[in-house]
């Protein structure tokens, strides 16, 4: 098995006041098998034990369902490999002496805690102006009291799907929040326990969404290419079709 | 419930104007065009059409307006969507780059802002070069006296700077619309995965359709020598 050296461009920021800059570090015996996120708990180590601040990054599952680890690896959110979350990226994907920089990501809207550490609260205040269904809590309801037509559930599970990284904001020019926003739009307003909140939940996300100040989407489509479960672009525009049928 | 006033004010509402007006210019420059190629019709042809469209009288005025707040309505959300870029994203990244894919980044999608600035300036050119240009008069085979737009055309071409000058602004035009349709399919009606990559590869040759059909009629009437060329008939 072959080791690699491999030379780290990392950003560093001690907190969101500090205008934050990049550190180099050449890391040794990384052996391709590693995921990322544990190629850096190596480099932290070796931080530690040098008495250094080791990299703050995010975490959680380190298998691809939580959202947590979001960042920017030689300019592509999530890293270079299509529907993989960092935490799924493997060090095989890298040779020998590659220098790879990473970066938090960058948006107004999320603000640096900590190096690569972002704060997404700007999502939950969007999830919490709409993002649900409103039900009188207790016992479970049978399940197969209220029918869903099998292809309509199905395209709701496709954006339920949205894991809230926040790779598509990182990823667009614009900075915009519209993929994750129309993803839980287009989620719960085609459910029929969605339906009753339709116009009120879609007009309150949307204006959320921009009081965070995400900024406008140009159709890039960018998101879709960084969005670790491809939610595709077709959320956004089921969002601007409910916005209308709001609105009229 | 915002009023329709604010509702369109909104982030997701502007960009549905968008849609909306450059689908209307896009529907514009197709009536346009197909105008643009009655100078390969009988000697008269170009000019009758002009001739007709005068005639409208109010209506060609109603028409003008439209256009004209189509216009500014399209520029300003598109610029004011460019200039707030920075501010959604402070500090930029020092390594950026598009993941490929799906993805609809390219030279077309991220230079919008210029290649539609371009546009803007150009029309108001092009309206002084043909619109508000020295015409003649002329006759037409049926004895009305209209203004000679057609003489008016193959001269200025005649000029390598006016034939090189529109035909460079008209591949910009192909550059703004092989983004701009897909992305008013997109911000007005697109459904699924699937028809992303459909709806992209028509408003790609549709974009290129455009741009050579106006590009071609400056390009010819240089080449060909005005009323030498052989397509063209002139009195
Ligand atoms: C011949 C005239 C024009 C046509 C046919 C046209 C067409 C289009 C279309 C179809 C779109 C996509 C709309 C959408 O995103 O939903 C678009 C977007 C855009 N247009 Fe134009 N346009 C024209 C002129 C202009 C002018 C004069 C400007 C002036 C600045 C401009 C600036 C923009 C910008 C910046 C966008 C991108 C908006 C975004 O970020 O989504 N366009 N255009
Ligand atoms: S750590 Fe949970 S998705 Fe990567």
């Amino acid at each position: 098995m072959s080791e690699m050296t491999i030379n780290l461009k990392i950003w560093r920021q001690k907190n969101t006041d500090d205008p934050g800059r990049f550190e180099d570090y050449k890391l040794g015996g990384v052996n391709e098998h590693m995921s990322f996120l544990e190629m850096l708990d190596v480099l932290n180590e070796d931080l530690i034990k040098k008495g250094d601040d080791p990299v703050e990054f995010d975490y959680d599952c380190r298998e691809g369902i939580c959202g947590s680890c979001n960042m920017v690896i030689n300019g592509k959110a999530h890293g270079p490999k299509h529907k993989t979350a960092a935490c799924q990226l493997h060090m095989r994907t890298y040779s020998d002496g590659d220098t790879i920089v990473i970066e938090p990501p960058r948006a107004a809207a999320f603000p640096v805690i900590r190096d690569l550490v972002v704060d997404r609260t700007a999502f939950d205040r969007i999830i919490e102006a709409g993002g649900y269904i409103s039900v009188k809590t207790g016992a479970a309801p049978e399940a197969n009291l209220i029918p869903v037509e099998q292809e309509v559930s199905n395209q709701a599970f496709d954006y339920a799907t949205c894991i809230g990284c926040g790779a598509c904001v990182a990823a667009c020019p614009n900075s915009s929040a519209s993929l994750f926003t129309g993803a839980k739009i287009a989620h719960l307003n085609r459910l029929p326990q969605g339906k009753p909140e339709r116009a009120r939940r879609t007009i309150a996300m949307v204006d959320q969404m921009e009081k965070e100040g995400f900024g406008d989407c140009s159709n890039y489509a960018e998101c879709e290419a960084v969005c670790p479960v491809g939610i595709s672009i077709a959320s956004i525009a089921e969002m601007r079709r409910e916005y209308m049928k709001a609105i009229f | 419930m915002p009023s329709l006033l604010e509702a369109f004010q909104s982030q997701v509402g502007r960009k549905i104007l968008t849609g909306i007006t450059g689908f209307l210019l896009v529907f514009f420059i197709i009536f346009h065009l197909a105008g643009n190629l009655a100078i390969f019709g009988e000697p008269d042809a170009m000019n009758s059409y002009s001739h007709f469209l005068h005639q409208l009288g109010p209506l060609l005025w109603l028409a003008r307006i439209g256009l004209l707040l189509i216009f500014v309505i399209h520029a300003w959300i598109g610029i004011s969507i460019w200039l707030k870029k920075r501010k959604a994203r402070p500090v930029d990244y020092k390594v950026y780059s598009t993941k490929g894919g799906p993805s609809k980044q390219s030279l077309s999608s991220r230079s919008m802002a210029f290649t539609g600035v371009v546009l803007l300036v150009f029309v108001v050119f092009h309206i002084n070069t043909f619109a508000l240009g020295d015409m003649a008069d002329t006759q037409l085979a049926n004895g009305t006296v209209v203004h000679d737009i057609k003489t008016l055309v193959i001269d200025t071409f005649q000029n390598p700077f006016y034939a090189f000058g529109y035909t460079f602004v008209m591949i910009l035009l192909g550059a703004h619309l092989g983004h701009g349709i897909w992305s008013a399919f997109t911000s007005l009606t697109l459904r699924s995965k699937k028809a992303s990559a459909v709806i992209y590869s028509i408003g790609v040759i549709a974009a290129i359709l455009l741009a050579v059909g106006f590009l071609f009629i400056p390009l010819y009437i240089y080449f060909g020598g005005g009323c030498e060329a052989a397509l063209i008939q002139c009195n």
